[in-house]
């Protein structure tokens, strides 16, 4: 008996230091929850929000329970047509957005991997320095240079076009930054085979070059949509014609009804279509998010 | 087909740095011509000339007769293997090898039969629809091939094409390299710093030096009358054993006092350099120079014997069978064992 009970202490105690709680790692995990907290509460009302009527909305604030005017909320914001000119709903703005989104991207990726295939492949005298150009121009973001680039799209009379919209954003430093560190780490080899097999400078970038940065393009692309899809600021300005407004906008025209003091803002309607604008982002990060992954971190060729 | 013709060629990089001496070199058709030299003597850079990599500074390259100093390297006619293999890694092996082909415009059905022709002589057919990274070293390297014979190219150049792989496969590609290339018939450059790779696969070996070609010959010629005592040193292993001595115009003597007789001078008197290959002297209880043996070293297939000889170190090289110690022993020369060089630039008197 005495030889059990001993043995049975010591097992405990030998087990005892596994189960010793790790107070750095609830540490780590309390400060992660805090934190995703903070982000998806937020998200959380405003989705609760959208179910619900304005008045309430109106009176009561946000709310984090669900009430009974979701598909009322969503139908208003996507199909029921709004604005001044009644001319916009929320499938022209959705479908906005995405011209702008995806504009944006494509534009950027194609700019930057050309800017960085001329930079990295060809002797040109003053490479190294339009690199640098290049890159300080992160320091000059769209704000800062608004009203000139206002002044010569209206010049141009690209104003209230999707030309106007995209094109003057999508020079980016950015993305040939990135490409040009990814085309520095592809051998000095391969370039020389394709030579001697007859690919000159646009076959090397066709077929060698693009599908070599398969990944480093779609990471460029997530991070270029969603950055294009958030513009605020420069679609204010460019667009005047509600037909071409954005979600972002969108949301921002409804609030607008309060301070004109007109009627009750619509605020279940604003919060769908808060909800509705996060969507596209969001899946595009999910559905690219290992190969994004891929993208910035494999050099592996 | 080509013979291949280097007049007077020359590199200096931009930074300055010169390559490549002027150097003249003359290929007939057919031959396989090895490169060799240690590191950084300039063998890439007289390779990457002849592809068309590389600016030639000065001077002509003729392949088939025809300059082409200023063709660019698609229109030269060659094909060229890479150390690293250089393949494509999102093209299929097929897609790889058929690329040069597609880009000179050949009909579809065309490039599938050449690829199929070739992979079938590499023994790489069942792996025409893989990419390179799900293939084997040894894999990569005969698609690397493959892709320089679909081409039919009128000269092979090759970077040293096996030193990314282990001895085994290493010995076993250079016997296929070379009986690919003898049954092609296609005029060849390889490029290597590892001289039993230089030895085995010539037809001629250029041995190069800090840019300047040393010797061209046959690897026997190379071995047997070595140029200089930088060839006589790279080329073979264990490398020649090199003294510094005195002629008289009749007799050899080396510094520390012991004549080799009967081994001849050469006519020029004074001081001088004189090379002895470790496997050109026997020991011989009856020799007439005396080595003091430190070292035995097991090698298998013989042993090496590392001492002094009249004060100068000194290695002898015996088959297995023969008793080997430490201590003083006697050793004989071999007929026609000794070669003379000159003191200072240790050319071949
Ligand atoms: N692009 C370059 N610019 C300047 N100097 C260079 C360049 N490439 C090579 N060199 C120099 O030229 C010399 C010969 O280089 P090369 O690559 O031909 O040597 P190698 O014989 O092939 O050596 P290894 O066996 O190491 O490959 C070296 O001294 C090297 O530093
Ligand atoms: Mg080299």
């Amino acid at each position: 008996m005495a030889d059990l009970t001993e043995s049975r202490i010591e097992a405990q105690s030998a087990t005892r230091p596994a189960k010793r709680i790790k107070w750095d790692q609830i540490g780590d995990h309390a400060i992660l929850i805090a934190g995703a907290l903070l982000m998806l509460v937020p998200v959380f009302m405003i989705f609760a929000s959208s179910s619900w009527d304005d008045i309430t909305l109106h009176r009561e604030g946000l709310q984090f329970g669900f009430s009974d005017d979701m598909a009322n909320n969503y139908n208003a914001a996507l199909f029921e047509y709004g604005g001044f000119t009644d001319s916009v709903n929320g499938v022209t703005m959705l479908a906005n957005s995405l011209i702008l989104g995806i504009g944006f991207a494509i534009g950027k990726i194609i700019v930057g991997m050309m800017a960085a295939y001329a930079i990295v492949y060809f002797r040109l005298k003053f490479a190294t320095l339009a690199f640098w150009m290049i890159f300080t121009t992160l320091l000059l973001p769209l704000e800062v240079r608004i009203l000139p680039s206002y002044e010569v799209i209206t010049w141009m009379n690209l104003g209230n076009t999707y030309t106007g919209l995209i094109v003057p954003l999508i020079a980016s430093a950015t993305a040939t930054f990135f490409f040009r560190q990814f085309f520095m780490s592809v051998p000095e080899e391969l370039i020389e085979a394709a030579r001697i097999d007859g690919a000159g400078p646009v076959k090397f970038f066709i077929d060698i070059l693009v599908p070599l940065s398969q990944t480093m393009i779609a990471a460029m692309f997530i991070i270029m949509f969603v950055f294009g899809w958030n513009q605020y600021l420069w679609p204010t300005l460019i667009t005047t014609d509600e037909s071409l407004f954005t979600l972002v906008r969108g949301i921002r025209q409804i609030m607008q009804a309060y301070a004109d003091g007109s009627s009750t803002p619509e605020y279940g309607e604003a919060a769908a279509l808060a909800i509705i604008a996060m969507t596209p982002p969001v899946l595009v990060v999910v559905f690219f998010q290992s190969w994004f992954v891929k993208g910035l971190t494999e050099s592996d060729k | 087909m080509a013979n291949v013709k280097l007049d007077g060629v020359r590199k200096v990089y931009p930074n300055g740095v010169e390559a490549v001496e002027p150097c003249h070199v003359d290929i007939p058709d057919g031959e396989l011509v090895v490169l060799v030299g240690p590191s950084g003597c300039g063998k890439s850079t007289l390779l990457r000339m002849v592809a068309g990599l590389e600016e030639i500074t000065d001077g002509t390259l003729y392949i088939g007769d025809a300059v082409m100093n200023d063709v660019e390297p698609a229109n030269r006619n060659i094909a060229m293997v890479f150390q690293n293999y250089a393949l494509y890694p999102h093209m299929t092996v097929a897609k790889n090898m058929g690329y040069g082909l597609k880009n000179r415009g050949l009909p579809k059905a065309e490039i599938n039969q050449k690829v199929a022709e070739a992979a079938k002589m590499l023994n790489l057919s069942e792996y025409l629809d893989r990419r390179p990274s799900q293939l084997s070293g040894g894999q990569r390297q005969r698609v690397a091939m493959g892709r320089a014979i679909v081409r039919s190219p009128e000269l092979f150049l090759f970077d040293e094409p096996l030193s990314n792989l282990d001895a085994k496969l290493r010995n076993q590609m250079r016997i296929e390299i070379r009986a690919l290339q003898q049954r092609l018939g296609v005029t060849a450059m390889y490029v290597t710093h590892d001289q039993v790779e230089a030895m085995t696969l010539a037809d001629r070996i250029i041995v190069l030096n800090a840019g300047r070609i040393e010797q061209i010959g046959t690897p026997g010629e190379i071995y047997s009358r070595p140029a200089s005592t930088f060839v006589a040193s790279f080329m073979g292993a264990p490398p020649m054993n090199i003294f510094t001595g005195t002629s008289d115009g009749q007799q050899a003597t080396l510094d520390g006092g012991v004549s080799l007789n009967g081994a001849g001078a050469p006519s020029q008197t004074g001081k001088i350099q004189i090379g002895i290959r470790p496997e050109d002297v026997a020991l011989d209880a009856n020799g007439a120079l005396p080595f003091d043996v430190d070292i035995v070293e097991e090698l298998g297939a013989h042993r090496l014997l590392h001492g002094r000889l009249s004060g100068q170190p000194f290695s002898v090289s015996v088959g297995k069978d023969e008793a080997a110690q430490t201590g003083p022993a006697k050793v004989a020369l071999k007929p026609g064992a000794v070669h003379f060089f000159d003191a200072e630039a240790g050319r071949r008197l």
